[in-house]
């Protein structure tokens, strides 16, 4: 069934019509119910809210992964699991985590939810291509996981599937494939949801919601769709390729026929570091939203934000040998010099959340809490980055358990961001809000957690443990720094079980949000929670990049961030007309 | 479209531009050309968008304009479908498609099927529905 669709009607100006109670005239949608509805839908919101559950799910599978080999990790000679079982377990804990929970939940779960609100779109783009990648993503994740049912057990040759040890002599197993194909399917889903976001922002954007009033949670987002179009399609032709090496007796990742294994790697890579930043600027996004807001101020460099998120698209295809320093075949000047400009967007954006707390009248939310955990956290992992981009202290750190908590920081804040996301937002999509006291005692849960975890791991990759070992050497002081690493997964953990309870708790005792519970800036707290279907019954003038907060508070506009430009504009015009 | 479409160009001169210096600099042809590669991904929208700019007669549409009202979108946006099974099916077809890779090619047969069921349903519903 298909649907013209009209653009929402405008609400005048100063009128203070509560545009929250008229949804009485909202058009019913006959469509079906119940399962059917989730296989059928294409409204943008479903689909949303299934990347969410479903990406919330592989986090949990993941992380239950994590903690079988935090257990393993307490002593040094334990054999909790085998090693064979050992490696399946890492393989697919960074699997999941990277390919299924934390990029989906970024680029497809949110986005797909708030993109076409933020801009005051009725939907994405296209509907229908949205809905498959949804049901490739599904698949994909189904295909990955059932390598543990398989005869010889799933993929054991680390998240980043290095050649030679995935050729079809080193790794025979049935769950090799399955993880090869798993990513064909998700690669797919990812690149479609990159053409729907693009084509979304380019087209779909309300009257007035120029590219530069844009919420920078969606500027964010136009910047990772364009990174997914330019970055996904090199992952999975390099996929591609390693299944013909595998199944059709190519050579080209095998010395044997005259093939070249490193070649895996500059693919993988080419794809791996943009992917790093697809994952981080959807969250740079997140808490770019929520700072603000809880601040009660505009957002502190808006254009500078901008600048940096579009300079970080551009630099971060030119850094992905970081990751080969120690093949000696590299350049290492060149990804050396890359790697460490591209610390400085980064920091820039650093400033600019400050900045926009700076001064501000600040409200301590879980929300906020989340993105303030994120902040830190986030700046952890960015500051010893640096220290890996430099070739000789990347000689001396490289695959040890320095590197793992180097990016298990950067990850760790990005599941703070995706908290503080769905505090922020889960009002919005529910009609509900989360319980905040339970919400503020697990976020010190999770932060302290991950910092009780990674901070020993950096000690213990520093003293020279390598990464992916099941048992290590007897040695005390490696043994207590693991110990105290298991201590902080243990507390994430319990920090994870906490939301459950939140979520169920806050379910059964549903208290009611409104449209607007947190004093938002952007359209989404114009409409109602949750939204109607294809979003708004009408819109508030847009002059500014906080629509919202013009409406509600037209004694408090907000100050347009080129509004000098602007001016200069004007009085030139004025000039040039007194001249004539 | 103006900025969109330049925003596109410039990515992909600067992947260029970068990727010139790289390939000189490293002589790795890896690298060389997948950055080369990212020279065409951005000048091919980017500069699609400007030409279509420019072929509108460089008409800035009501979401480009600072000073746009909401009335003046007044009217139809596009037709959005509400619902529809042949994402689901198409998308099994291709979950079949990849278990025939893994598991034998006797799976290629309902991956075929379910293919061409979900695109003639797709093409069919297009045909439907709405009135554009
Ligand atoms: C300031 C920016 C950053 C710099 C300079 C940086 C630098 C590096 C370097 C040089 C390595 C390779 C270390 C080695 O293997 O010896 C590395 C590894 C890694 N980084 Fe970062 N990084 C940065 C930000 C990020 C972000 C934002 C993420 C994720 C969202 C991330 C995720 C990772 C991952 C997953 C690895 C390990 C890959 C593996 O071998 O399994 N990094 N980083
Ligand atoms: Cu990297």
């Amino acid at each position: 069934m298909t649907d013209l669709i009209e653009r929402p009607v405008s609400t005048s100006d100063g009128d203070n019509v509560d545009h929250g109670t008229e949804t009485s005239h909202h058009h019913d949608h006959h469509g079906p119910t119940g399962i059917m509805k989730w296989l059928t839908s294409t409204d943008h919101k479903v689909i949303g809210l299934s990347y969410t559950v479903t990406s919330l799910i592989m986090m949990i599978i993941g992380g239950a992964f994590a903690e079988i080999i935090r257990a393993q990790l307490v002593s040094p000679t334990s054999n909790l699991v085998s090693f064979s079982q050992y490696n399946e377990l890492f393989t697919m804990h960074g699997s999941v985590m990277i390919y299924l929970f934390v990029g989906p939940f970024a680029f497809a779960g949110l986005a797909n939810y708030l993109i076409p609100i933020q801009i005051g779109a009725p939907d994405m783009a296209f509907p229908r291509l949205n809905a498959f990648s949804y049901w490739l993503y599904l698949t994909g994740s189904i295909t990955m996981l059932s390598g543990f049912l398989v005869g010889g057990g799933a993929a054991n040759f680390g998240w980043v599937g290095y050649a030679p040890l995935s050729s079809a002599a080193n790794s025979p197993g049935t769950g090799a494939d399955l993880w090869i194909c798993a990513l064909l399917l998700t690669g797919f889903s990812a690149i479609f949801s990159g053409v729907n976001l693009v084509a979304t922002i380019f087209y779909l954007r309300a009257p007035g919601m120029t590219l530069f009033r844009m919420p920078i949670f969606t500027w964010n987002m136009l910047v990772t769709g364009i990174l997914i179009l330019l970055a996904f399609p090199v992952l999975t032709a390099g996929l591609i390729m390693l299944y013909c090496d595998r199944h059709f007796g190519t050579h080209i990742y095998t010395v044997q026929g005259g093939g070249v294994p490193l070649l895996w790697q500059h693919i993988f890579w080419f794809w791996g570091h943009p992917e790093v930043y697809i994952l981080a600027l959807p969250f740079f996004g997140i808490v770019t939203e929520i700072f603000p807001v809880f601040s009660k101020k505009p957002v502190f460099g808006y254009r500078g934000m901008v600048f940096a998120t579009l300079t970080i698209a551009a630099l971060s295809l030119g850094v992905w040998a970081h990751h080969m320093f120690t093949t000696g075949a590299v350049l290492l000047p060149f990804f050396s010099i890359m790697s460490l400009l591209i610390a400085v967007p980064t920091g820039i954006k650093m400033f600019n959340w400050i900045g926009t707390m700076w001064g501000g009248k600040v409200h301590y939310s879980t929300a906020m809490l989340m993105s303030m955990g994120f902040l830190f956290t986030f700046l952890i992992g960015g500051i010893t980055g640096i220290f890996l981009a430099s070739p000789p202290l990347d000689f001396f750190t490289h695959d040890t358990y320095y590197v793992v908590a180097h990016f298990h920081s950067v990850v760790m804040a990005l599941v703070m961001g995706a908290l503080a996301g769905i505090y922020f937002w889960a009002p919005k999509m529910t009609g509900h809000m989360m319980h905040e006291g339970i919400g503020k005692i697990q976020f010190w849960f999770l932060f302290i957690g991950t910092q009780l975890f990674t901070f020993p791991l950096y000690l213990v990759g520093l003293h020279g443990m390598p990464r992916r070992m099941a048992n290590y050497p007897i040695n005390p002081s490696w043994q207590t720094l693991n110990e105290w690493g298991s201590v902080g997964a243990i507390l994430i953990g319990i920090s994870m079980v906490l939301f459950l309870v939140n979520v169920i708790y806050s379910w059964k005792k549903p208290v009611v949000a409104g449209d607007n519970p947190w004093d938002g800036h952007t359209l989404e707290w114009f409409t109602t929670s949750p939204p109607p279907s294809h979003n708004f019954l009408s819109l508030p003038p847009i002059h500014s990049e906080r629509p919202t907060w013009d409406y509600n508070h037209p004694d408090h506009l907000a100050i347009e961030h080129n509004h000098k430009k602007q001016a200069k504009k004007s009085a030139k015009a004025s000039a040039a007309s007194d001249a004539s | 479209m103006k900025f969109e479409g330049t925003v596109l160009t410039l990515l992909g001169v600067f992947y260029g531009l970068m990727g010139a210096v790289y390939w000189i600099w490293s002589k790795d042809d890896t690298g060389g050309v997948m950055l080369v590669g990212a020279l065409a991904l951005g000048l091919l929208p980017g500069l699609y968008l400007l030409w279509w700019y420019r072929r509108s007669g460089k008409r800035l549409r009501t979401e480009d304009r600072q000073d746009a009202t909401i009335e003046e979108g007044a009217g139809v946006i596009s037709s959005f479908p509400d619902s529809s099974i042949w994402p689901f099916v198409f998308a099994m077809g291709c979950f079949m498609g990849v278990l025939a890779l893994v598991f034998g090619t006797w799976f290629a047969f309902p991956a075929i099927a379910l293919g061409v069921m979900a695109m003639a349903g797709f093409t069919a519903e297009s045909r439907r529905g709405g009135d554009i």
